[in-house]
C-alpha cells in the first residue's frame, strides 16, 4: 500500500479540472489531478483524444475547443491518475489532520490513500432526474447517456428514436446525431408556453452573447430537418420489457408513437455528492431547482481547504468552468504559500472578464428551460428511485406517516439507498417532501450523503493499511473530538 | 401558560428509550411531552445494527434484556408494527482457541446464574446453519431465541403510537435550563419554557448535561459507532454473526443487503453533531468479515454512517431517579447495546414515574455509582 503525496488534489479532469491542473502546476503546486475517466475531457469534452468520430463537423467546434486544454494540461507538469474514483475525504481521522486530508480511492479495484493539503473538486454536472411513467424500461436512456455513446464509441441510437425534454443539450444533441447522419424521428419539447415572455428579461444579455449566433443555427438546421411537437405534457414511455411507443398529450389531444428508443433531458444540475460527504454547505437556487455548494468568487466553500469549480459549483457551462478552474487554481496557489494574494489578483484579471464574457446570456436559458413541475414532481406510481423500485405516490403517503425530511424517507422506503446513492432520486425527493408539506424545499433539505460516495468491494476496503501510528493518531483524535 | 405549555411528564429526548418512555405512560393515561431537538429516532435509535440480542450481555442486563425479548415477541400488538422484527438467533463466533476458552468461561457464567438463553453450538452445526462461514471458525455461543429489526421504523413505531394514545413529541425544540419551582420544572427550551412535575432524562450522548443541571456529573462519553452496508447480495446467512476476540456484528437482511458493525469508532463532534468515518478503521473491520466470510471480498459496500450515543465507563446504562433532584430520572448511557431494551426501558421509566418503584432489578444502573470513587 503506497500513500501518495500531493499539495493540490484535483477531482475531475473536465474543463475545470485540466484548467487548474495546469495553472497550478505550472505555478509550482506540487497538482494530482484524479479523474474516473480513462482519458481526460470530462463529460463535456469526453473521449477528446480517443474519439473514433474524427469528421470535426459532426461533434462541433465547441467539443473540439476540448483538445486546447490539452497541451498547456501536459506541459504543467501535473501528474494524471485516470481511471480513479475518489469514495472519501478524511480530515479528522486522518494520520496528521493538521497537514490536511488523507483521501481514498480505487484505481482498477486497487484501494489506495494519499495525502493532500488542499482539495480541488471539479466533478462537474449531471443530468436532472426525469422521472416519467416508464422511464426505467430499456430502451429509455438519458440524452446525456447517448451523447457519451456518440462521442466515446460512435454509437448511434435505434431505428425509431424520439428525443424529449427541454433544454440547450437537447437541440445540441439532435444536430450532432444530425451531422452523424442518424435520423431522429421526432424533438418532444416540454417547454410549457408562456416561458419564452419569462425569459425575455434576460434576452438583452443574451443577444449579445455567443450562445446567439451559434445556437440560433444550430436551431434552424435541427428544425429543418426533424418534427418538433412544443409543450409536451403527459409524456409516458410505454412497453412490456422494453419501449415499445412514446405517449403524449399536445393541445389536450393525446399522441402515441412506436419508438426503439426514447432520449430524456432536462438539463444539469451540480453533482453534489462528494461536496455533500465532504460536509460542505450548500444552498437551493430556486432559479434552477436544484442545490449547488455555497463558494465565494474563488470557487472556495464553508470548508478550508475545499474548492469546487465548473458546474459542481452550479451551472455555467464548460467555458465559464474553464475560467472558473483558473481562478480556483490562483487561489489554492495563494493559500498554499506560492504566490501572494497581489499575484494572485494581478493574474485574475483577465480570467473574470472571460468569465463574465461566458456567462453573458445563460439566464435567459436557465429561465426558458427551466424543467416543467410536472417532470420534478412526479405523481401515481411513477418510479421515482430506481434502484428501490420506490413510486411518487409511496414518497407522497409516507409523508403522512410522519416522515418529515429526505433522511426519514431513506430509513422508511429506503428511496436513495441503492447503488447511485440518490444521484437519480434526490432532487424529485426532496421536492415531494416540500410539495406535500406545503414548505419550500430549502426547509426539506436533501439526503445527508456520507463517504463512501462511490461503491468499492469489501477486499479493498480490507487491504486499507492501519499502522500503529495512524492508530495511536485516531485515538488521540477520538478523545479530542469526544470531549 | 397555555395547557399546551405544560404536561404531567416531560421527557428530554426522542429516541427509542424516550418515546418508549413515551408510550408505557400513555398506555397508563398519562400524557407525556417529548421534547427532541432534531427529529426522533435521528441519531443512533434510528441508525443502529437493529440487533434484538440478549447474547453477550452484561450480567446485570440480562433480566432486563430477556424481558424485553418478551416484548419483542409481541411487538404488534405494542405498537401496531411489526418493526421488521425477524427471529433467525444470535451467535457469537470462536475464531481461535482463546474465543473457545472465553466463550466456555461465559457459559459457565450463564450456568451459576441459572440462565439457559445461551448455549453452545459445535463446528458442525454452526457449519450446518451457516455454510458460508470460514471452515476454520470453532464454533460458538448462541442465543437461539434472539432477532433482529429495523431500528428507525421501531423508534417511529413506538413515537406514532405513543402519539395516537395521546403523548406530544415536539421536534427541532433544544433544551436548555431546567429550574425547579413549587413542585413544578419549569424546563427552558428554544421554543419557550414548558412545565411539568417530572422529567426524564433520555438525551443520549448529550445527557450528561442534563445530569449536571440536577448536580450529578457522569463520566459520559459520546460515541459514534460505524455501520456499513453491502449492496444486496444472494441470500447466505440468517442468523446475526458476533464476534468475541475482535468486534463485529454481522447480518444479512430479508432484502439481502448485509450489514456490519460492531463497535468500530467514528470521529465526533457532539456539539456539531457531526461525524466522520475512519476508513482505516473501517478497513480493519473488513478484515474480520473477510476471515470469517471469504466470500465477502467480492461484496460490493454502498453506504457507511455513525450514530451518535452515550458510553458509560462500565458500559452499562443509568437506569432510574435522580439522587439529588424531586420529580427527576435517568435513562441513558445504552453504551452501544441499547436497542433491544427499549421496550422494556420505557416500561420501567413508567413504572418508576408513577409508582416510585419498579420490580425489575436496576440497582446496578444507579447513577449514584459514578460518585462513589
Amino acid at each position: 500500500m503506497r500513500v501518495t503525496q500531493c499539495e493540490l488534489l484535483i477531482v475531475g479532469a473536465g474543463p475545470a479540472g485540466l484548467s487548474a491542473a495546469a495553472v497550478a502546476a505550472a505555478l509550482g503546486v506540487d497538482t494530482l489531478l484524479l479523474d474516473e475517466q480513462q482519458a481526460p475531457g470530462g463529460q463535456i469534452y469526453r473521449a477528446i483524444t480517443t474519439t473514433p468520430v474524427t469528421d470535426k463537423r459532426i461533434l462541433g467546434e465547441d467539443y473540439w475547443h476540448g483538445a486546447s486544454l490539452l497541451e498547456p494540461f501536459k506541459a504543467s507538469g501535473a501528474r494524471h491518475e485516470p481511471g480513479a474514483t475518489v469514495w472519501s475525504i478524511s480530515r479528522m481521522t486522518a494520520p496528521d489532520p493538521e497537514e490536511g486530508f488523507e483521501v481514498g480511492y480505487s484505481v482498477g479495484g486497487e484501494a489506495r490513500l494519499l495525502h493532500a493539503r488542499h482539495i480541488l473538486l471539479a466533478t462537474g454536472a449531471q443530468e436532472r432526474p426525469f422521472p416519467i411513467p416508464g422511464w426505467t424500461l430499456p430502451g429509455v436512456v438519458t440524452a446525456g447517456a447517448a451523447q457519451i455513446l456518440l462521442k466515446s464509441a460512435g454509437l448511434v441510437p435505434g431505428e425509431r428514436t424520439v428525443l424529449a425534454g427541454c433544454g440547450p443539450l437537447l437541440y445540441l444533441i439532435a444536430w450532432q446525431y444530425l451531422n452523424a447522419g442518424v435520423k431522429i424521428d421526432r424533438i418532444l419539447e416540454t417547454t410549457p408556453p408562456g416561458r419564452l415572455q419569462k425569459a425575455l428579461p434576460h434576452v438583452f444579455d443574451f443577444l449579445r452573447s455567443p450562445y446567439f449566433g451559434k445556437g440560433m443555427k444550430l436551431v434552424r438546421e435541427v428544425k429543418a430537418a426533424i418534427p418538433i411537437v412544443k409543450g409536451v405534457k403527459g409524456l409516458k414511455a410505454l412497453g412490456q420489457d422494453k419501449l415499445e411507443s412514446v405517449q403524449y398529450t399536445v393541445d389536450g389531444r393525446t399522441e402515441m408513437m412506436a419508438a426503439d428508443q426514447l432520449m430524456l433531458h432536462q438539463g444539469v444540475v451540480p453533482n453534489v455528492n462528494l461536496s455533500r460527504a465532504a460536509g460542505v454547505e450548500h444552498d437551493w437556487n430556486p432559479a434552477m431547482d436544484c442545490w449547488q455548494p455555497k463558494v465565494d468568487a474563488w470557487g472556495a466553500t464553508s470548508l478550508p481547504g475545499i474548492g469546487i469549480a465548473g458546474d459542481g459549483a452550479g451551472i455555467a457551462g464548460a467555458r465559464a468552468a474553464e475560467y472558473r478552474g483558473l481562478l480556483a487554481a490562483l487561489n489554492a496557489a495563494c493559500v498554499l504559500g506560492h504566490i501572494d494574494a497581489a499575484r494572485r489578483d494581478q493574474d485574475a484579471r483577465p480570467y473574470w472578464k472571460a468569465l463574465e464574457r461566458a456567462v453573458r446570456g445563460r439566464a435567459f436559458f436557465d429561465a426558458l428551460y427551466k424543467a416543467p413541475d410536472e417532470y420534478r414532481r412526479p405523481t401515481g406510481d411513477t418510479i421515482v428511485c430506481r434502484c428501490e423500485e420506490v413510486t411518487a405516490d409511496q414518497v407522497r403517503q409516507t409523508v403522512a406517516l410522519g416522515c418529515s425530511g429526505p433522511n426519514q424517507m431513506k430509513a422508511f422506503l429506503r428511496c436513495g439507498m441503492g447503488p447511485c446513492q440518490g444521484r437519480f432520486c434526490g432532487l424529485t425527493v426532496s421536492e415531494l417532501i416540500a410539495e406535500e408539506r406545503g414548505v419550500p424545499v430549502p426547509e426539506i433539505g436533501y439526503y445527508r450523503l456520507r463517504f463512501p460516495t462511490k461503491p468499492l468491494t469489501l477486499g479493498e476496503l480490507a487491504s486499507l493499511p492501519q499502522t500503529e501510528d495512524s492508530r495511536q493518531a485516531v485515538i488521540r483524535m477520538k478523545k479530542r473530538g469526544g470531549a | 401558560m397555555s395547557d399546551t405549555r405544560s404536561a404531567a411528564v416531560i421527557i428530554i429526548g426522542g429516541g427509542l428509550h424516550g418515546s418508549s418512555t413515551a408510550l408505557h405512560l400513555a398506555r397508563a393515561g398519562v400524557s407525556a411531552l417529548v421534547i427532541e431537538k432534531n427529529y426522533v429516532g435521528r441519531h443512533a435509535s434510528g441508525v443502529n445494527a437493529g440487533g434484538v440480542r440478549t447474547l453477550a450481555r452484561h450480567v446485570a442486563e440480562i433480566p432486563l434484556a430477556l424481558a424485553s425479548r418478551e416484548l419483542w415477541y409481541r411487538i404488534e400488538e405494542l405498537v401496531d408494527d411489526d418493526c421488521g422484527f425477524e427471529q433467525h438467533g444470535q451467535i457469537r463466533v470462536a475464531e481461535n482457541e482463546a474465543d473457545v476458552a472465553a466463550l466456555e468461561e461465559r457459559l459457565r457464567l450463564m450456568q451459576s446464574l441459572g440462565y439457559t438463553h445461551e448455549t453452545w453450538m459445535d463446528a458442525d452445526e454452526l457449519r450446518a446453519l451457516i455454510p458460508r462461514i470460514a471452515p476454520t471458525v470453532l464454533g460458538g455461543v448462541a442465543a437461539r431465541e434472539d432477532a433482529a429489526a429495523d431500528p428507525y421504523r421501531t423508534t417511529l413505531a413506538f413515537r406514532r403510537k405513543a402519539a395516537s394514545l395521546g403523548a406530544r413529541f415536539l421536534e427541532g425544540v433544544r433544551v436548555h435550563e431546567l429550574r425547579r419551582e413549587a413542585g413544578q420544572w419549569a424546563v427552558s427550551t428554544s421554543d419557550g419554557v414548558y412545565t411539568a412535575p417530572i422529567v426524564v432524562n433520555c438525551a443520549g450522548a448529550w445527557a450528561d448535561r442534563i445530569a449536571a443541571q440536577w448536580d450529578e456529573p457522569v463520566p459520559l462519553q459520546p460515541i459514534s459507532p460505524m455501520m456499513l452496508v453491502t449492496l444486496r447480495m444472494d441470500h447466505f446467512l440468517d442468523p446475526v454473526v458476533i464476534g468475541t476476540g475482535r468486534p463485529l456484528s454481522f447480518k444479512q437482511r430479508a432484502n439481502g443487503t448485509v450489514l456490519i458493525g460492531g463497535g468500530r469508532r467514528a470521529w465526533l463532534d457532539r456539539d456539531a453533531e457531526s461525524t466522520e468515518l475512519d476508513f482505516r478503521e473501517l478497513g480493519a473491520g473488513a478484515r474480520t468479515v473477510c476471515d470469517l466470510f471469504p466470500h465477502m471480498k467480492e461484496a460490493v459496500v454502498n453506504r457507511g454512517w455513525a450514530g451518535i450515543e452515550a458510553a458509560m465507563p462500565d458500559e452499562i446504562p443509568v437506569i432510574g431517579a435522580s439522587l439529588k433532584r424531586e420529580g427527576a430520572f435517568h435513562a441513558f448511557g445504552f453504551s452501544a447495546h441499547g436497542f433491544e431494551l427499549g421496550p422494556i426501558v420505557g416500561q420501567i421509566m413508567s413504572e418508576l414515574v408513577m409508582q416510585g418503584s419498579t420490580a425489575f432489578p436496576i440497582a446496578p444502573f444507579n447513577i449514584g455509582r459514578f460518585s462513589r470513587t
